[in-house]
């Protein structure tokens, strides 16, 4: 492919003015990842996940990271295959390298972060079908350039993993009266110091940690950042 | 010309699919041994946790599949024993607690070669979070009741919770969880009495 058609085929993402020079790039790609884009709070993708393991600050630390560099590492190999990847097998082969990357991750986390894979089970694995993933490849990595993809990946796996925290956090706190719970199982031993105590010890909420806790939470958050984005506009 | 398109292609997705394979296959290879010993590690430590302490065998790798056995919860019972200086010490059952609220409990059972229970805990449940969870020792201190238990020194009527006549406390709010736990240990310590000979012939 000569140098002219690689430039035509670099697609700038949503929203970005044409005339933006490489670092407004950059920014344009943060702002889009955590906030005007943000993969749950706007495009609400990847769900499954997002409501199942967001019960405690450690589930949703774990996974949220997990699901960052799954999209760093898959949209940079995406972007880097892109001129070899033909139009009819574009798909399978994304999906192979997703599947391929998550395959790894959960090797490398069941091998060094035993703990925490048993607690995440199945989610890990669950990662592949995840939606923002195979979105991000086929919708901006496979026309970017690399450094380009890789920072979108970084950005929107970003956003998605802030946005778990805070649920998990927000669940957690008001679920069990704690944060950082169980946090031994991410950070070793030493990670037992971690947990807070806000609440009395018997206290618990148990709506808040069941699932409807996670689609109410998941709505408030929602509800904050339009709340936030009007009264800004 | 179409026809060479179609086999590239389709030679092109192969090669991506090779190469998937080969990147996961060396990565197993890497991770294989790491995550066999943190398997090894969780389990002796879970087990060191039930059984007698000052065992100086490595029980873990004595698992035995047990026969299935509707007291054991079926199939997938797994024995462990220890010994201490050449000597049976204790036994170690992996039984499941079929009828939870939300579906079967595994548990961890530990006896001691006098036939007192060692110790007892949850390996994953399913219970409600707040309601059946002070099952974990995490949460509640209730799993070491059990301890110190025989079948000698508490009468079947006992093996129950407080509700049903027993002398195990239930939950604020869940009994169900309890009863099923209180009676898979009960059954485990049964069939501990009822093998225990046999399993120290074997030993000898």
């Amino acid at each position: 492919m000569s140098h002219a058609e690689q430039a035509v085929g670099e697609s700038l993402p949503t929203g970005v003015v044409a005339q933006a020079s490489a670092p407004s790039v950059y920014a344009q790609l943060a702002r889009d990842g955590l906030w005007t884009n943000n993969p749950a709070l706007v495009q609400v993708l990847g769900l499954c996940p997002l409501l199942a393991i967001s019960n405690t600050t450690v589930n949703a630390l774990g996974l949220g990271l997990a699901t960052l560099l799954t999209l760093v590492v898959s949209n940079t190999l995406v972007s880097a295959v892109r001129h070899w990847v033909r139009p009819e097998i574009r798909l399978p082969v994304f999906v192979l390298i997703i599947a391929s990357v998550v395959t790894a991750i959960e090797l490398a986390m069941n091998a060094w972060l035993h703990g925490l894979y048993v607690v995440l089970g199945i989610f890990l694995p669950l990662i592949v079908t995840n939606c923002i993933v195979i979105a991000r490849a086929e919708g901006y990595a496979a026309r970017n350039s690399l450094r380009h993809a890789a920072f979108d990946g970084l950005m929107m796996g970003l956003g998605f993993a802030l946005v778990l925290l805070a649920l998990g956090m927000l669940r957690e706190l008001l679920g069990q009266g704690t944060i950082f719970a169980n946090a031994h199982l991410m950070f070793g031993e030493w990670g037992r110091h971690l947990t807070l105590h806000l609440m009395p010890e018997n206290y618990g909420f148990l709506l808040a940690i069941l699932p409807p806790g996670a689609f109410i939470g998941l709505a408030l958050l929602i509800a904050l950042k339009n709340a936030l984005d009007q009264r800004r506009a | 010309m179409n026809r060479r398109y179609i086999v590239i292609t389709a030679l092109l997705l192969a090669a991506f699919a090779l190469l998937g394979v080969s990147v996961l296959a060396l990565m197993h290879q890497f991770t294989a041994p790491v995550i066999a010993e943190q398997a090894r590690d969780a389990l002796n430590r879970q087990l060191a946790a039930v059984l007698p302490p000052g065992f100086d065998n490595d029980p873990a790798s004595t698992a035995q599949d047990l026969p299935a056995d509707p007291r054991l919860g079926g199939a997938g019972a797994v024995l462990y024993r220890a010994n201490q200086a050449g000597k049976t010490s204790g036994w170690a059952l992996r039984v499941v607690a079929p009828n939870g609220y939300s579906g079967a409990i595994h548990l961890l059972v530990g006896v001691s070669v006098t036939g007192e229970i060692s110790g007892v805990r949850v390996l994953t449940h399913k219970e409600t979070p707040g309601l059946g969870d002070p099952i974990e020792l995490e949460k509640s201190p209730w799993i070491l009741s059990f301890n110190g238990k025989s079948l000698l020194g508490l009468p079947p009527k006992g093996w129950a919770v407080k509700k049903d006549g027993g002398v195990f406390d239930q939950f604020t709010g869940a009994t169900i969880t309890p009863r099923a736990v209180v009676q898979a240990v009960h059954h485990a310590l049964e069939y501990v009495a009822e093998h225990q000979a046999e399993w120290l012939g074997e030993s000898k």
